[in-house]
Formats: C-alpha cells, structure tokens, sequence
C-alpha cells in the first residue's frame, strides 16, 4: 500500500487536468452531442407526433372538395359562328360540343351544320344539310345527347335524320379532331306524313335496332312512325321496316291549347306530349302498334307557362322549367295499385326569372338552367343542390350546350352572342341532404336511406348515403356489446376481487393474449363455422341465456348444501375453475335441448317458424354472429381494463367496508365498483370504439348488404367493411373515392371521441387513487 | 334458507365467476377448435369403400374420406325431399369422394341407413394431383410411352420408384423456370426500361444502343440454351404415366407429372403415417400453393408476412422510441405534452381500417405517384411505387403500430427511477450520455416489449393491408436473387389475408377450409408466442426495477 502512496512518484496524473486543451476541446465536443442530440430528439419526436396529426389533415383534405361549390370561368364571347354576311343569321336550331370541349357543332335554322373552334367561334368546317329541294325545316329535335343525332322535321312531311360526328387521329403525335356529319338512317329524308303537311313537332329516339318519330302535323294530326333496321350489305345505312300509326286520343284532350313539346325517352317506351297550358300527357307507347295513354296532369299552377322540357340523363326524369324560374324535376313512382303516375319530386326556386332552356348532364344527375333575365344555374338533382349562379349575359339566354364532360358550357342569347364557359364541378352529387337523409332516387317508391355506389350503367343515379352504414356499425357495435360488456365486466370483478392470486397469474394474461388474436381468424370462423351451427342449433343458443345462469345458481346452491370436509377441497377463490365442467355440461344440454325445443315450440324449425309466425326475415350471417363473434374479440379489452380498475381500488377501502360487518358482496357493490366504475366507464367506451372500426370480423360474418333493419336475424354492412369492400374499385379523386374518405373520416371522429373520453377519466381515476 | 343464501350475495359472486368460466372456455375452446381442425388436416385419413343404395334404390360404390359427419333431424331431411322412414334422427357423412374431373364434385352427403357395405381395401390408392384435387382408385397399370411395363403387385413398386424420378425432374422444372429463366425475363424487363429511359432524355448515343443491343442479344441466347433444357425435361417427365380404376368403373389416365403424392393410407401402418404427417407439415410450411391457393403450402405467405414485418420493425423502433423519449425525457412536461399522450394512446385505438385508407391516400397515390414522376418516368404509365406494395404496406403499419411502441417505451421510461438518472449527471455526464448509457439500456426490454406487441399486431392486421399492397397471389416473392435484391414495390402474400382469400374467395370453399384452419393455428401460434414474450419480458422489467427500487 505504501509503495503505491509514495509522495513525488506520480508525476503523470491519471486524468488530464479539468482545463487542459485536450479536456476542454473533449467539454465541447460532448457539448455539442449533446445539443445536436436534444436537437434531433426534439425534432424527431415532434415528426412522429406530425405524422400522426397528418393522419386527420390528410382525411380531412381529400374530403373537403365533396363540399366545395361548382366555379364558372368565361373563355370567350363571339358572334354566331355561319351567321355572316348573306346567310339568314337567327337564332340556332342546336348546340353541341365534343367530347374534348375543343369543337363546338351548330345547327342552323336553314339546315347548315357548322362546326367551329370553341376558343374563337372561327368556323371550321361548313356542311349543309341533304335537304329536299324546296324543302325548309319545320321543326327540331334532338335524341339522347350521347348518341349526337338529331332529326329535322321538314315541311314536306318528311324527316331528316344526322349525327355529327368527331374522328380523331394523331398525326405527328398530335391530336388532330375532325369534325363531320353522317345520316345513320339514310341520306334520303324518311316519309312520314304521307299527305305531305309539314311537320311542326317532332321528338326521335335511335337505337341500336330501332327507332321511333313521333311527329305533329301542320293539322293537327299526331303520328308516331316506328322503323325496325335490318342489316343492310350494300349500304351502310340499315333498312327500315316502318310501322305507322295515328295517335287519336291527342285530339280528345278536350283543351285548345297546342302541343309546344313532344319527349320520347331512349327506351322508346314513353312518349310525353306537352301541352302550352302545362298539360301533359303520358303515352305508353312499348307497343309501337297500340300506344296507350297513362296519365294525364297539369305541370304548372294556372297563370303560369311551361317554358322548358328535357329529360334528365337516364330519361326517367323530367325536368320541367316554368315561366316563374321554378325547376321541378318528375317522374314515374309506382303507387299502391302497381299503376305508374308522374308525381312532382323536388323543386329547384333558386331562379326568379322564366327558364329558357335546360341542359342535363350527360353522365350524372345534373343540369344547368338559363333563364330570361340572363342568369345560369348549375343544379344537381339528387343533392337538390344549387351549386352556382352566373350572369352571363345582360339579355335573355335562348339556348345552352353543355360538354359531354361536364366541363364546359355553351351559351347563346337573345342578341345573337356565343359564350364559351369552363366549368369546374368534380362533385354536384353530395350534399348534406344526400350524405345523411331520406333521398327520393329514381325510380324508388318514397324517399329511402340507401347506399349503392356503383352499378354497370352509364346513367345510374349513384346512392352516397351514409345512414345505413353508420346504422349498421352502430347495429354491429350494440349486439357485440352485449354479449361482452356483461360477460367482461363480471369476470374481470371477480378475477380482481374474489379469485385466488394464484388462478389469476393465469387467467389474466391468457385473456390478454386473446386481445392480440388476429381478427381475421375471428371472421373466418364466424363465417363458416359459427354461422352454420348458429343456424343449425338456434333454440340451443337462446336457451343458453336461461340455462347457464340458472344451472350455475343451482349448482352454487348445492355445493353450499355439501358438507365442509368436501366443499374445502376446494380452496377460496377458485370457484371460477370448479364451474368450468359445470358450464361445459350445461351448454351442451342448451344444445342438446335445441332440436327438442325447436319440435316443442317452433314446429320443428325455427327459422321457417320465425319467417312465418314473427314476419322476420333470417340470414345466415346475421347480427348474432357478428354480436358473438366480434363480442369476444372485444371481451379482452374490456376485461383487462376493467380488471385492472378494479384491482387497484386501494385496499384499506374494502378492508374498511369488510371490518364494519359488511359482507363481500355488499363492500364489492357498495364500495369496489363504486370506485372503479370510471374505470369500467372507459374500459366499455375503449371496447366500443374496438367494436366501431372492426372490419374483419363484419366482413365475412355479414351478408354486407346495406340495410337499416335492427333484427338480430338480419346482416348489416358497416363503415369499416365498406371501405374494404369499395376501396380498392374507386377511381382516385371521384367522388365514391372521396365518400370512401369521409367514411373513413367519420371512423377516425368516432373512435377518436370514445378514446378520449375514456383516457380522461382514467387519468382523472389514476389521481384520485393516488389521492386515496 | 334460499332468501337468506341470496341476502348473503353469494350467489351473484357465483355468477361472475360463471362469467370468467365463460370466457375461459370460450378461449381456450377456440383455440383448441383451431388446433383439432387445422392439425388433423394432414394426417393420412382412411379411405373408405362403400355399397351405397341411392334414394332411387339404385347400389352404387363410392369411395372417398370421411370428411364431417351430423345428426339431422329425420323432418328436416323429408323436407327435404329425401325419403327417411321413422322420426329417429339420422346421421349424414361429407364424404371426399375426390376424382373430381370424373364427379363433377369432390364431395357429396351420403345418409347412414343408405349405407350396405363399407371397407377399407388395403390397394386402395390416393393420389394428390396438381390439377383437380386428389383421386382415389385401385392403380391398373404403370406405362412408359404409351407401354405398360408393370401391372398387379409389381405396378406400385415400379410408381413409386418412377415417381421419385418425376418429383425429381419436376423440381428441376421449377428450379429453371423460377430461377434462371426468370432472372432472364427480369434481365430483359431492365433492358426496355433502360431503352425507354433513353428516350425520354432524347439521348441518342448510340454506344448505349449498341450496348443495349449487345445484352439484349446475350440474354436471348441464354434463353434459347434454357428453353432447350426445359423442352428436354418436360420430355422426360411426361414419359411414365399410370392407369388407375376409380369407384364409378372407369379407368383413368394419370400422368406422373401431375402426381404429387400416391399413397395407399389403408396398408400404412401408424409410423408410417407419422412420417407422412410429418411431410405434409413441411411441405405445407415450404411449399408453394397449387390450385387457386386452396392446396399445397403457404410459404410466399410466410414469407411476405415476415419481410413486411422486418421492414415495418426496422421503420417502427427509431421513431417510436425517439418520440417517447422526446415526450418523456425532453418536452417539458405540462399539459400539451399530456394532451400529445392522450392523442398517441388514442390513435392506438383508431380503426386499422382508417389507416389503410391513409395508406392508400396519401402513401399509395400521392407519394408513389410523386415518386414515379420524378425516378421512374420509363416506366410510366406502369406505376412502379405509385401502386401498393411492399414498402407502403410496411409503413402504413409502421404507423399504425408507432402508438404501440410509444406507449411501451413511454412506460419502461418512467419505472427507471430519477436517482438513477440524477446519479449519472451527478458524476458529470451530459443529458444525452446518460440517456444513451443508463436509460436507454435500462428501457430496453420496454422497448422489446413495444416492439414485440407491435409485431403482433402487425402480422395478424388484415384490413389495411388489403388496401395497400397484399394480394392473393403474387408471381414472386420480394426478396430474390436479381439487383436489387429487396424489391420493395413488389406486392406480396400475407397469411392474414390467405385466411381471407382462400376461406371466402376460393371457388371450392369445403376443400380449401382445412388449409385455412391450418394457415390460422400457425397465425395463432406466431402470435401467442409473441405476446407471451412479451408478457414474460415485461414481468421480468417488473421484477428488474423492484430490486432497484428499495
């Protein structure tokens, strides 16, 4: 030891001196790892908490546009294009555009179709109409929008049909767009009045192997001609077989008044004649040979004019504009007797001004109004939303064109002035109205929650409410908490407070483990294994709910009945694992009872008994599946709260309660959950939430049908299944996409509110503890 | 004396400790349901031969495996339309009748009174195909071209030993066609990208043309050489094929090829059939998956579950355990960063299903489509990373599960007492040593035990991953022997999603749900563990800082 200590012999210190260069260049650098550490910490911490908020921004963000309004911006104005020096220069007979928006088609009232270039009303290309020499038009009109054909009626009886059509090829890698016109039924007129009066009414319809025209003529006769194509090998235009009769009940309408409009849907089934009063007639005219006539009604209050007629696309609807500035949409709904009537749906008054002209969209349930006084509306029908108004002109509007995109609009008014407009409308179809309440769908008997977002036709009304699904998760949700919350809630309390420590160091983490148990299993079992006995043993599964519980009361009864010496083999706290066998026996009598119950009670079959006697419709995967199954998904969770709630109520509470005479039962009720019932408040809410966003289990142990029933014999389609279902199919940026993002959105609010609800009473229960 | 047991509340204790029994059973039963159902579907069931009177009194033989068996209700089947005299209830069998390009069906319902004769004929042959599920019958002949070289007795020794050598050559098949001739087409497919790559820079050098031309070429050719290989093997391996009569008479014609295995389950003795169990369990854990994924093995499953999961780990710890540690030991404390804690455990509590739905959104969309535009333009309109796959899956649960990770980091982090802490800066170590030296050494079970609970949650999560990257069936696994060796843009299988897929989705739903049980006891399996794992280390941490403490 002493050597070691020897004074002078150390003259090299172990550690360099504290302010040495060597020490304080080392201070530094330890610094300085020290700042960038708590830099990089910092920054990494908030990154991760950025990613979280980015979550709901995110969701947020693609929402959002659903709710944005529609945007109008003017291109240009010019002069009607083929209206110049030398021609008759009135107003237009038909505009159109292109799919593109690039080229606009006008039809003028001496048959020119001229086509020109929508940035600057330059003509392009210039056609004159076949017409009969010594012929004039007398009347227009033309079919579906999507298939660009019209027919002329001419003045010698007979009618012209044409199409303009676009053909585009890509010289040199650019998009070249070339205009032209085609008669798809032939070049030569079709004869309809074979007397030879002009036509001064026409509607055409032109199908795949038909096509109809329904014609007025200058006296007074209405005619509905029908031609069947044929294949035709030298031509390219079919031959027609054409089939005429005279429509006679026209003239017994008893009225004076003219017919200002003939509609005939694309079907070719229902012809509306429209009458100057507001009269109008409903024509069944499926049987080309023996039109009948349905209905007839008013479409205005008396005083008032109808101004404008068009079919909405799908040509169920019409949508009729009248000389106050009021749109209301009709159509057919099937009334108690199976007869069909045109009833009023919903109106649009946004508009003070008579309606000039409609013009729907050719691939959604929208439509653009122009009125008198000069002002544009873009409605859309199923929202009965109005999404913009625009002046566009300080005179009457005659006529509007609206791209088949929906992404541009053509204006013509009084003055002889083209508009060329941008729109910018990506969502008409949501609107608080359609995401969440009752909405009158085509074709629909009464106004109805539905959701049905997509289907194979061009012309489907799409149905974007949310009701239904939320019912359902909340449906979903209900039955699996009420298998769960009883079952967790008295186990976790007698796990915490009765059972022996031993037993619970095994109980607890094995239903712990459980919470961990891939959902995806849960559902599969659900489906395919559970689904089919449920359905097998139904009698045995609602006898359980009687038996188990009164099989266990008098069993306890019993064994309390037994002397001591045997009922001390068993030690306290482990009843739990004494009552295993006691249940197990006791549900396989509720199952063995099941077929003799379902002899007894239900005439031997339950599901055919409850149709027939109760009136309830049974699914094979139903809510009772979905209740049991996600239900013990759920029980984990609620369990291993609630358990530790329970368990931490401090001691001396219940010693307290125990030592003045109170017996178990009574300190657990009186004092224990008294306590802890915060805690079991948010073990339930955190088990709900659980319960709300499940997807796995829903999706395959439902039937995933969209319906607003609560029968626990029915299926149910949730929030969380229908993304699952959906998402994968819709187009990024459209709206089922963006609707997809709102459902997930709502998920995030919901789960979001019962989270924290439950985490603030917990931390308000952690302190009261640590008050205690 | 009851009023009184009631007064005493007795009896309500009674009830609630119904409840946990409940539950066990209801845990350990699935789990045990799982267990029976997916561990029996290997074993080498005995095929039975019945006489079977039809409903129409018509005998007819069938043959097939017992495959579930009920007790209907004589009613029901009368309403059936069956003819069943008495009110006895009577038990159906599902028999596997298999043969089913012979049947139309694999399985059928025969009614125990309809049963005159059964057997189990030790010749008795099972055959598993690659195509049309498997065939049973009495084997006739073994041919070679066309010729028969064995019959009766001999004929099984002559198909197992010419079946080795079809097993053998069919290995080889699929060594070339998924090792080497798929690194080719790969090769190829890098080829045209690097042209089109080209193009779009307007680079017109012609050396890389030439170059290009030159590969291009070299791959051909090693092509052609591969091709011939494969024309040789395929030769080879269509040479044998068998003659097998099954129950309905008719003599079929099985191409060694297209055996997988031929057994006869009825002469097997016990060993036998454990060897054989034994077999199928390897296969089923190595192989790849044969007829719409309902036969065969799960591996890509496997596989892609354990690279997401890996990925997702090595995404999921950094950023977990620095936010814990930014919350807990750098913000000050107060009530935003008590609020941060709030929102954290909350999201915990967010449906997967919103997440996948983010995933798609933000990561899928918005970043892989971004991605693309800047570094893979050659491949447009092709998305490379603007489509999901691998690398989104990950991250999208890396997100999901960072919740996880916080929480548990969070708590190992606040067990480690403050003299610890205050005794490392006592002795003059800076804040960022002592979290690198002492704390984080100390928390590193919690983190362990965060990552575990992560891994869990992540390899049984489906909902999302059917959002942004699992499919049912992926050409190839994400991890291969081509540059750059991890291909994160790959869509990959999961098992979670198998269950899904195979239990819902499969046309032959009754011959693929063994498989599924299987595939969900080792999903079960992986996570119990896990989660016990976890259990164990946390209890360990427990114990660890008790002796700390006092």
């Amino acid at each position: 030891m002493s050597d070691s200590t020897t004074p002078n012999s150390s003259p090299t210190p172990i550690l360099p001196a504290t302010d040495s260069a060597e020490n304080q260049r080392r201070r530094r650098w330890r610094m300085l790892k020290d700042r960038l550490a708590s830099y990089g910490v910092a920054m990494g911490g908030m990154s991760v908490i950025i990613a979280i908020v980015l979550i709901f921004f995110y969701l947020l963000f693609v929402v959002l546009p659903l709710f944005g309004s529609a945007e109008m911006e003017r291109v240009a104005d010019y002069e009607l294009p083929g209206s110049g020096a030398g021609y008759d220069s009135g107003p237009s007979l038909h505009l159109a555009m292109e799919e593109q928006a690039e080229i606009g088609f006008r039809l003028t009232n001496d048959a020119r179709a001229v086509f020109f270039d929508l940035q600057n009303g330059k003509p392009i290309n210039e056609y004159a109409l076949a017409l009969p020499v010594g012929t004039e038009v007398s009347s227009f009109m033309a079919s579906e929008p999507t298939t660009a054909r019209f027919a002329l009626g001419l003045s010698n009886g007979a009618a012209l049909v044409a199409r303009h059509i676009y053909n585009v090829s890509y010289p040199d890698d650019k998009r070249l767009i070339t205009p032209g016109i085609e008669y798809p039924l032939g070049e030569e007129p079709l004869e309809i009045d074979e007397n030879g009066a002009a036509l001064t009414q026409i509607a055409f319809q032109d199908g795949e192997e038909e096509a109809t025209i329904v014609a007025q003529t200058a006296d007074g006769r209405l005619l509905l001609t029908h031609f069947i194509k044929e294949e035709s090998f030298t031509d390219d235009a079919p031959e027609l077989e054409r089939e005429q009769v005279l429509l006679s009940f026209a003239e017994q309408q008893g009225t004076q008044a003219e017919i200002v409009q003939l509609l005939l849907d694309k079907e070719q089934f229902n012809l509306y004649i429209i009458y100057a009063d507001g009269g109008l007639v409903h024509v069944d005219v499926s049987d080309k040979s023996e039109p009948r006539q349905v209905q007839q009604l008013r479409l205005v209050d008396v005083g008032l004019r109808v101004t404008s007629v068009q079919f909405l696309t799908g040509d169920i609807s019409l949508l009729v504009g009248d000389s106050s500035g009021r749109v209301v949409q009709w159509f057919s709904v099937r009334d108690e007797r199976g007869n069909q009537t045109l009833q009023p749906i919903r109106e649009f008054t946004e508009q003070s001004h008579a309606i000039s002209d409609l013009a729907p969209e050719f691939a959604r349930k929208g439509f653009v109004a122009a009125d008198e006084n000069g002002l544009i509306a873009i409605y859309h029908s199923t929202a009965q939303r109005l999404l913009l108004t625009q002046r566009s002109s300080d005179v009457a509007i005659n006529m509007l064109a609206i791209a088949p995109r929906a992404n541009a609009l053509l204006v013509e008014d009084a003055k002889g002035q083209l508009s060329f407009w941008r729109v910018d409308n990506e969502h008409p179809e949501i609107s608080w109205s359609s995401l969440w309440g009752k909405v009158w769908y085509e074709s629909y008997e009464e106004p109805v929650y539905a959701w049905q977002s997509s289907s194979a036709s061009d012309d489907f009304e799409p149905k974007l409410s949310i009701t239904p699904l939320v019912y359902g998760t909340i449906k979903a949700a209900f039955y699996a908490m009420l298998l769960a919350v009883p079952l967790a809630i008295c186990g976790a309390i007698y796990t915490a407070y009765f059972m022996a420590p031993k037993m619970r160091q095994i109980v607890k983490p094995s239903i712990e483990t459980m919470e961990a148990l891939p959902t995806v299993i849960l559902g599969f079992l659900a489906g395919l294994w559970l689904a089919p006995l449920l359905e097998a043993n139904l009698p045995g599964i609602f006898s359980l709910l009687i038996v188990v519980p009164v099989g266990v009361l008098l069993f306890a009864f019993l064994w309390q009945q037994l002397p001591a010496r045997i009922r001390h083999f068993i030690p306290e706290g482990w009843d739990a694992a004494l009552l295993l066998p006691v249940v197990l026996v006791l549900g396989a009598v509720s199952f063995g009872m099941s077929e003799s119950l379902e002899a007894m009670f239900f005439d031997g079959d339950m599901r055919h008994w409850l149709s027939s006697e109760l009136g309830v419709s049974f699914d094979q995967r139903n809510a009772l599946v979905v209740g049991l199954a996600m239900g013990f998904a759920v029980i984990p969770t609620i369990f291993s709260i609630t358990e530790d709630a329970v368990f931490s109520v401090p001691k001396h509470l219940s010693f307290g309660s125990l030592a003045l005479g109170a017996t178990p039962w009574q300190t657990l009720v009186r004092v224990v959950i008294l306590t802890a019932s915060p805690g079991i408040f948010s073990a339930v809410m955190i088990g709900m939430g659980r319960a709300v966003g499940e997807t796995m289990i829903v999706l395959m142990a439902t039937g995933n049908t969209p319906i607003m029933d609560f029968s626990i014999f029915e299926g149910m389609r949730t929030l969380s299944a229908n993304i699952a279902v959906e998402m994968p199919e819709a187009e990024v940026d459209s709206t089922h996409y963006r609707v997809l993002f709102l459902a997930a959105l709502v998920l995030f609010a919901f789960t979001f509110v019962f989270n924290t609800l439950a985490e603030v009473v917990r931390q308000r229960l952690r302190t009261k503890y640590s008050s205690l | 004396m009851i009023r009184e047991w009631f007064k005493s509340g007795n009896p309500w204790i009674w009830l609630t400790a119904s409840a946990v029994s409940v539950s066990l059973i209801l845990v350990f039963g699935l789990l045990l349901l799982i267990a029976a159902r997916g561990l029996g579907h290997f074993w080498p069931a005995t095929v039975w031969e019945y006489d079977y009177k039809n409903q129409d009194n018509s005998v007819v033989r069938l043959v097939g495996e017992v495959h579930d068996e009920e007790a209907v209700s004589a009613q029901r089947l009368r309403e059936a339309g069956l003819a069943i005299e008495g009110d006895e209830d009577v038990t159906r069998y599902l028999l596997k009748t298999g043969n089913r390009d012979v049947l139309g069906q694999d399985f059928r319902w025969i009614l125990e009174p309809g049963i005159q004769d059964m057997r189990k004929p030790e010749t008795l042959l099972a055959i598993e195909r690659r195509e049309w599920g498997n065939l049973y019958g009495y084997l006739n002949t073994v041919q070679e071209n066309q010729q028969t070289v064995a019959v009766g007795k001999g004929a099984w020794e002559s198909l197992q030993q010419r079946l080795q050598r079809a097993t053998a050559l069919f290995a080889q098949i699929r060594a070339l066609e998924k090792g080497e001739i798929g690194s080719i087409n790969y090769g190829l497919e890098r080829l045209r990208l690097r042209e089109r790559g080209l193009e779009l820079e307007n680079n017109t050098d012609p050396a890389e043309r030439e170059s290009i031309k030159q590969e291009r070429a070299a791959l051909n050719a090693e092509y052609e050489g591969l091709q011939k290989q494969l024309t040789d093997l395929y030769q080879n391996i269509n040479r044998d094929q068998i003659m097998v009569t099954v129950s309905s008479g008719e003599t079929v014609m099985v191409p060694l090829a297209k055996i997988v295995h031929a057994y006869r389950p009825n002469a097997m003795s016990l060993l036998d059939k454990l060897g054989f169990y034994m077999a199928k369990v390897w296969e089923f854990v190595s192989d790849e998956p044969r007829e719409a994924n309902t036969e065969g093995g799960i591996f890509p499953a496997i596989f892609g579950t354990v690279m997401m999961v890996i990925i997702m780990s090595i995404m999921v710890v950094p950023f977990g355990v620095v936010a814990a540690v930014y919350l807990r030991e750098y913000a000050k404390q107060g009530p935003l960063t008590q609020l941060i804690r709030i929102a954290v455990n909350n999201l915990a509590g967010v449906p997967s299903i919103v997440y996948g739905v983010f995933g798609l959104g933000f990561f899928v969309y918005f970043l892989g489509g971004n991605l693309d535009q800047l570094f893979f333009p050659e491949a447009l309109p092709t998305p490379t990373f603007g489509t999901p796959g691998l690398m989104w899956a990950s991250l999208t649960l890396a997100l999901l599960t960072v919740p996880v990770v916080i929480v548990a980091t969070e708590e190992g982090l606040s067990r480690i007492p403050k003299s610890v802490r205050e005794g490392s800066l006592a002795l003059g170590a800076t804040k960022a040593e002592t979290l690198w030296r002492t704390v984080l050494p100390m928390a590193s079970p919690a983190i362990m035990t965060g990552l575990i609970l992560a891994i869990a949650r992540a390899a049984g999560e489906v909902a999302p991953l059917m959002l942004v990257g699992v499919v049912k069936l992926a050409p190839s696994l994400p991890l291969d022997g081509n540059m750059p060796f991890l291909h994160l843009d790959r869509k990959f299988m999961h098992l979670g999603f198998h269950i899904y897929d195979v239990g819902f989705q499969s046309p032959n739903v009754e011959a693929a749900r063994p498989l599924v049980y299987a595939t969900a006891l080792l999903l079960v399996l992986v996570i119990v563990a896990l989660n016990l794992t976890a259990i164990a280390i946390r209890n360990r941490l427990r114990e660890k800082y008790r002796t700390l403490e006092n």
